[in-house]
């Protein structure tokens, strides 16, 4: 092409491997919080607000409290259920709200599939993102923990990849069930979902609360597993049971994965 | 660069491509000319390898689209009707994360973006939000895009529509260079003058179907005199008044608003109009255009 610089044009384009492919999509999101880093705090804020508030305030008056047979100190016991609550905002505000706004209004996936990606490209992309909003939401939380002395065992690091499981878990099925979507009425259900999951999930009082039928009910729920592995994590007590919180959440994110793709093949592939 | 044969399009009941068969050769800006809802767009997003083909063979740089599409993709340029930028990052970003999607290296993407931006003439534009950006200065962004890949076909679905005619000549005149500079231009519209000026071969479509194939002037000529006599008479009176002209012109239609009378001697049709004591409210001799090949074609105008 006469027109352009002969030189610039030595690189052929090609399609992109998996992993860069996410990188790139990593990054257009970093490009675009680089400038709405407001947005990026409120989510964080919000479980930090509540440590402080049912923690450190309502804890003031709870007095020998006790967990797995052991005294705790009850803001020890808030602050874990509070970084699975900040992973999941990290990873859902995404999946749901702007992950149909990209997909409805933005156009943004019709603009990368005009391009080599592909839409699993996207779709692993999209969730990597999720993960990493909700690891660096749980890094500063920890940091936070550290700072306040809420954190006396090395297991607490092991919160981090604790975080990314749990943002990939909620990112994967968030965005499953996002494609399903119509208006922006239907995200009524997501806050209708997120609310008691948030306030319930053995976050601020133990599920030994529970009459036994519900206990069950509760004990599904992937919050919850998102809660009880952060919190034996955090208090220095991981077991065989942590693995199945675990394992519940990488087959959580795995299902959740498969379907966004094939949903996108079919939304956007028509 | 591109062969389709007996490609069909279905979603459900309704048939949007109904066999058509193509073939682009490379260096040639092809039109599709047809009206809304013809199968245009469906053709090209099966090209552009977002759709696939319920039924027929198409080969894009001799590969299949269902099995190449990445690779495909990788050498096209897609200019989408609606314009798909990414309204969350400004104009610079917009083209910076477009072409990393297709490999390039950074300071390379770099160097295009300041070239590419000069082409369309959105430099000073560099760090304006999207949203900030006139209608043709979006198109002009959409189009700095799809040619950060350098590529070798560039798609563009309905160019020029919703443009005001300023911009509208702007991006012929962009799409001209790129024409000169070797670039394959595919290109869909229902603006026959669009038609006329850019592309150097056309299909006309219609109903999903192909109706007529050839350059501009070649359709023209096939399926039209060279000039067209315009009349405009009262409301509702074109129909009868028909009748008594007719004999005056090789083929003459009715339209709800004039009568257009085709022959190679337009002067000489309305002054043998006026002989016969017909006054018509105004009249226009014109030379024959795309639109009158599709009249001819289809007896539906283009743009209704």
């Amino acid at each position: 092409m006469a027109l352009f610089n002969a030189a610039l044009g030595a690189t052929v384009a090609r399609p992109l491997r998996g992993g860069e492919a996410a990188r790139m999509l990593l990054w257009r999101n970093i490009l675009v919080y680089r400038r709405a880093w407001l947005v990026f705090i409120t989510g964080f804020l919000e479980p930090v607000f509540y440590l402080f508030s049912i923690g450190i305030g309502v804890g003031a008056m709870v007095v020998g409290f006790e967990y797995a047979g052991k005294p705790v100190d009850y803001r020890e016991f808030v602050a874990p259920g509070m970084i699975a609550a900040s992973a999941m905002n990290g990873s859902l505000l995404d999946a749901t709200f702007n992950f149909f706004f990209k997909l409805k209004y933005n156009k943004l996936y019709d603009q990368m599939l005009a391009t080599p990606l592909r839409t699993a490209d996207i779709a692993v992309g999209e969730i990597l993102w999720n993960q990493l909003r909700s690891g660096i939401y749980v890094t500063a939380f920890l940091l936070i923990m550290v700072a306040m002395d809420l954190v006396h065992s090395w297991w607490a690091i092991l919160v981090v990849p604790a975080a990314l499981l749990i943002g990939s878990a909620f990112g994967a099925v968030g965005m499953a069930l996002t494609t399903y979507m119509s208006s922006w009425q239907d995200f009524e259900k997501v806050t209708l979902a997120m609310m008691p999951m948030f306030l319930f999930s053995a976050t601020f009082f133990p599920i030994t609360a529970y009459p036994e039928w519900l206990r069950w009910v509760v004990e599904v729920t992937p919050l919850y597993r998102g809660v009880v592995l952060c919190r034996e994590l955090t208090l220095g007590v991981p077991s065989w049971g942590s693995l199945i919180s675990v394992v519940y959440l990488l087959a959580f994110g795995a299902v959740g994965l498969v379907v966004v793709r094939r949903r996108l093949d079919s939304l956007l592939l028509t | 660069m591109i062969s389709a044969h007996g490609l069909r399009k279905s979603f459900g009941d309704f048939e949007a491509v109904r066999g058509i068969d193509v073939t682009v050769r490379p260096g040639v800006a092809f039109g599709f000319l047809g009206p809304n809802g013809a199968g245009k767009s469906s053709t090209m997003r099966m090209i552009c390898c977002v759709s696939p083909p319920s039924e027929g063979e198409l080969r894009v740089f001799g590969m299949d689209p269902a099995k190449d599409g990445p690779k495909i993709k990788a050498r096209l340029g897609v200019c989408p009707q609606e314009d798909t930028l990414d309204v969350e990052l400004n104009v610079y970003d917009n083209l910076f994360v477009y072409g990393r999607y297709f490999g390039l290296p950074r300071a390379e993407v770099k160097g295009r973006i300041e070239e590419l931006l000069d082409f369309v003439q959105l430099t000073d534009k560099a760090k304006a939000k999207v949203d900030d950006l006139s209608g043709g200065m979006k198109r002009r962004l959409t189009i700095a895009r799809s040619l950060i890949n350098r590529p070798e076909i560039l798609v563009l679905d309905e160019p020029t529509t919703g443009l005001d005619p300023q911009a509208r000549h702007v991006i012929w005149d962009r799409l001209f260079r790129l024409k000169q500079a070797g670039v394959t231009l595919l290109l869909t519209t229902h603006y026959m003058d669009e038609a006329e000026q850019l592309c150097d071969e056309l299909v006309v479509m219609d109903q999903g179907r192909i109706v007529a194939h050839g350059t501009p002037l070649g359709l023209i000529q096939e399926h039209s005199t060279r000039e067209v006599a315009e009349l405009r008479f009262g409301v509702g009176e074109h129909e009868a008044l028909a009748a008594k002209v007719d004999d005056l012109a090789e083929r003459i239609e009715v339209l709800p608003d004039r009568l257009l009378l085709y022959s190679d001697d337009g002067e000489a049709v309305i002054e043998a109009v006026h002989s016969r004591g017909l006054a018509p409210v105004a009249t226009l001799v014109r030379r024959a255009s795309l639109e009158d090949v599709f009249l001819h074609l289809t007896g539906r105008t283009l743009v209704d």
